[in-house]
């Protein structure tokens, strides 16, 4: 099953992965990162279907996408 | 060794800059320089350099600035109001610690002046001219043999220490001729090596290398600016220049730089004709200026007299020289007219008398100014002369 | 299972200092991208501006050189002409270039320079806080201009690809956007494309990005987007300006 991975200390929480997705599979974490973000992460397992959108979007590189 | 021949002095620069090596020029056209960009428009592509016109002084000198952080000898030319407009790239230079030539034909200021040879520009050149804490490497050839002969070794200073260098010469200079020759075997750029700070080219074999001039890390600019300070003082120490003429007996010391140390050599031998024992000190490099020489002598003599196109603002390196060891006086012409010999002859033996009523104070330069038909009857001053 | 994304190898591991949803970050990497697929690492030169892009040097891994505002392309002039080996790029921002640079960039197209220009447009002044840009658009906010850029005190904003294209040296000019993934793909193959000229020696090129300022348009990114892609592309439309190195390549 594909997936992405976000590194978050390079996530700012921009959130412009979560527009680019298209089937709205990342969200942002409750919690911060130590570089003081909500980072985004995937909501949900078996929604990621590799596009590689997200990683397109992505400002700071922060996301890999395994497939 | 080439043959003597009769050159002009902006030409006879522009080949002893291509005889040093130097493969770029960038520059804009200004009178009383315009020989120099001239001269390289076709004296480049004929040694497979790069000349560019630029759209603007600001433009030329930010064309050096690129074309020097490769590592080539690069250098631009102008006058006064576009040496200003450089200085933005200069300080830009300095702070990158990149090596390259700028020149000056200086003409009378400030503003738009006028286009006649002049030495106003003294201070701007030798205390950095733009922003920041910083030094340029100045020299002041005072015939067409050493604008032939600067510019190599101009370019040699400024590898040696990575700093801006400047030839600061005037616009008489620059459009008088005389006879010349090339004591130096031309350089062949290939034989130069490759910096290992430069940039640009086809380098698998290196890293990259980054040429900027920013420091924003907490104390670091304070060490960038330290670490130049050192060099600063090993140029200080061990690079300055000057010729000397009848110093060892002299009571009156002249000190005169470029086409004013000209007329000063005149006017020394018109002295001692007279019975005034005169002598000369002429800065080649203005900076470094030479402190310890000036101060040296200023304790044998009895008077010091500076002979400059500005109003005493090389005085200022003297007075910082001689501290108060002997009277120093002023003959000043400015306005880009240079110095008449039988003035200063006049002005050196007052200044050894001590009589400063004879000496062309302020007022003496307003009135001889003002009675003066020199003026007018000067072609290129004429209403409607080229500017 | 393989990671089918990576960082290019001709960025830095250094974090980029840009704030979030930045567009300078998103064209940074597909810079890099283009100079690794073009495999011009060990010849390309960067030349960075002043404003956001300032630290530019410090992200790509190649030869670089910090200049002046807005003399960018006078800069890559300098470098190209003494070394032609190089493939040089002058990155600027659009107060850099299209106000205090506007001589520099119009004049190194007019001498049809074989350079490449990547110009990123967000309207606005970002590094110096917020202020009014050349390509501030009419009634937008900017801290020199609080109540909106006013038409008859500040004029209207400067379409520098149109004007660009009008030079005859200039060889390709192009304006993409930064706003969505496949307008960020599409302007890859514009960049692309721009790197290709020059390293063809087909000359001038320019890759115009529309980009978003959220924290200087007193905005989040989600909605700094759609400001893109209302008013923005509205003042700037996108699409090739001109194009004229196919003739010249069937030329050579």
């Amino acid at each position: 099953m594909p997936k992405i991975e976000v590194n978050e200390a390079r996530c700012k929480g921009c959130q412009l992965c979560t527009k680019a997705c298209p089937k709205q599979c990342i969200e942002m974490s409750d919690t911060f990162s130590t570089t003081g973000y909500y980072p985004a992460r995937l909501a949900k397992q078996d929604c990621c279907i590799g596009c590689g959108m997200c990683f397109q979007v992505c400002p700071d590189i922060a996301i890999t996408v395994f497939r | 060794m080439s043959e003597k021949v009769l050159m002009k002095g902006n030409e006879a620069l522009a080949e002893g800059a291509i005889r040093a090596g130097c493969r770029f020029f960038a520059g804009y056209p200004i009178t009383p320089q315009n020989e120099v960009p001239e001269y390289m428009s076709w004296r480049q592509e004929e040694t497979g350099g790069a000349f560019v016109q630029a759209e603007s002084e600001v433009s030329a000198v930010n064309m050096l600035y690129g074309a020097a952080a490769t590592g080539v000898r690069a250098m631009t030319s102008s006058s006064s109001p576009g040496v200003s407009l450089k200085q933005e790239g200069i300080s830009y230079m300095a702070g990158a610690d990149l090596p390259c030539l700028i020149v000056n034909i200086m003409r009378g200021g400030p503003g738009l002046g006028n286009i006649a040879g002049a030495q106003g520009d003294y201070t701007q050149a030798t205390r950095g001219g733009g922003n920041g804490d910083y030094r340029t490497l100045v020299l002041a050839p005072f015939s067409v043999q050493e604008l032939a002969n600067f510019p190599k070794k101009a370019f040699e200073l400024s590898e040696k220490y990575r700093i801006p260098a400047m030839i600061l010469a005037d616009g008489i200079l620059g459009q008088m001729m005389e006879g010349m020759s090339y004591d130096f075997e031309p350089v062949d750029p290939k034989t130069l090596p490759q910096p290992a700070w430069a940039i640009g080219g086809k380098h698998a074999d290196r890293k990259r290398n980054m040429v900027f001039s920013y420091a924003l890390g907490e104390g670091e600019l304070e060490k960038m600016v330290l670490k130049r300070a050192e060099r600063y003082a090993l140029i200080e120490r061990d690079e300055v220049l000057y010729e000397e003429r009848d110093t060892q007996d002299a009571e009156v010391l002249i000190v005169a730089y470029g086409i004013s140390a000209r007329a000063s050599i005149a006017a020394m031998n018109m002295a001692r004709a007279n019975g005034v024992k005169a002598g000369l000190l002429r800065p080649i490099t203005l900076w470094p200026f030479p402190t310890k020489r000036i101060a040296e002598l200023s304790k044998k003599v009895k008077a010091v007299l500076c002979v400059e196109m500005s109003m005493g603002q090389m005085k200022v390196d003297v007075d910082l020289a001689v501290k108060g060891s002997c009277p120093v006086y002023l003959h000043a012409k400015p306005g880009a007219f240079f110095p008449v010999a039988e003035e200063i002859a006049t002005a050196a033996e007052s200044a050894l008398n001590g009589k400063k009523d004879q000496l062309f104070s302020l007022e003496d330069l307003v009135k001889n100014a003002e009675n003066k038909t020199y003026a007018v009857n000067n072609p290129i001053c004429k209403e409607g002369a080229l500017l | 299972m393989n990671a089918i994304t990576k960082r290019p190898s001709a960025l830095t591991e250094a974090q980029f200092h840009y704030c979030p949803g930045c567009g300078h970050s998103v064209v940074h990497r597909l810079t890099a991208e283009v100079i690794d697929e073009l495999n011009i690492k060990d010849r390309a030169v960067v030349v960075a501006p002043v404003g956001c892009a300032v630290f530019a040097d410090k992200y790509f891994d190649v030869d670089s050189i910090q200049g002046p505002h807005g003399r960018g392309p006078a800069i890559a002039t300098g470098i190209k002409r003494a070394k032609p080996d190089s493939i040089v790029f002058s990155y600027q921002g659009d107060g850099d270039l299209a106000s205090i640079g506007m001589a520099e960039i119009v004049h190194a197209a007019a001498r049809g320079e074989n350079i490449t220009v990547i110009f990123i447009n967000n309207t606005i002044y970002g590094m110096t806080g917020g202020q009014m840009a050349p390509t501030t658009l009419v009634g937008q906010v900017a801290t020199t201009a609080p109540k909106g850029r006013n038409e008859k005190l500040q004029g209207n904003p400067i379409n520098v690809s149109e004007m660009l294209a009008q030079l005859k040296s200039a060889k390709y000019i192009e304006r993409v956007s930064s706003d969505s993934a496949p307008n960020i793909i599409k302007a890859k193959k514009a960049i692309k494309k721009a790197f290709q000229n020059q390293i063809d020696g087909l000359g001038f090129s320019f890759v115009e990005v529309l980009s978003i300022c959220p924290t200087n348009w007193g905005t989040t990114p989600l909605k700094g987007l759609d400001f893109l892609r209302e008013k923005m592309m509205a003042q700037y439309p996108l699409g090739v300006f001109k194009d004229v190195t196919a003739a010249n390549k069937e030329g050579k």
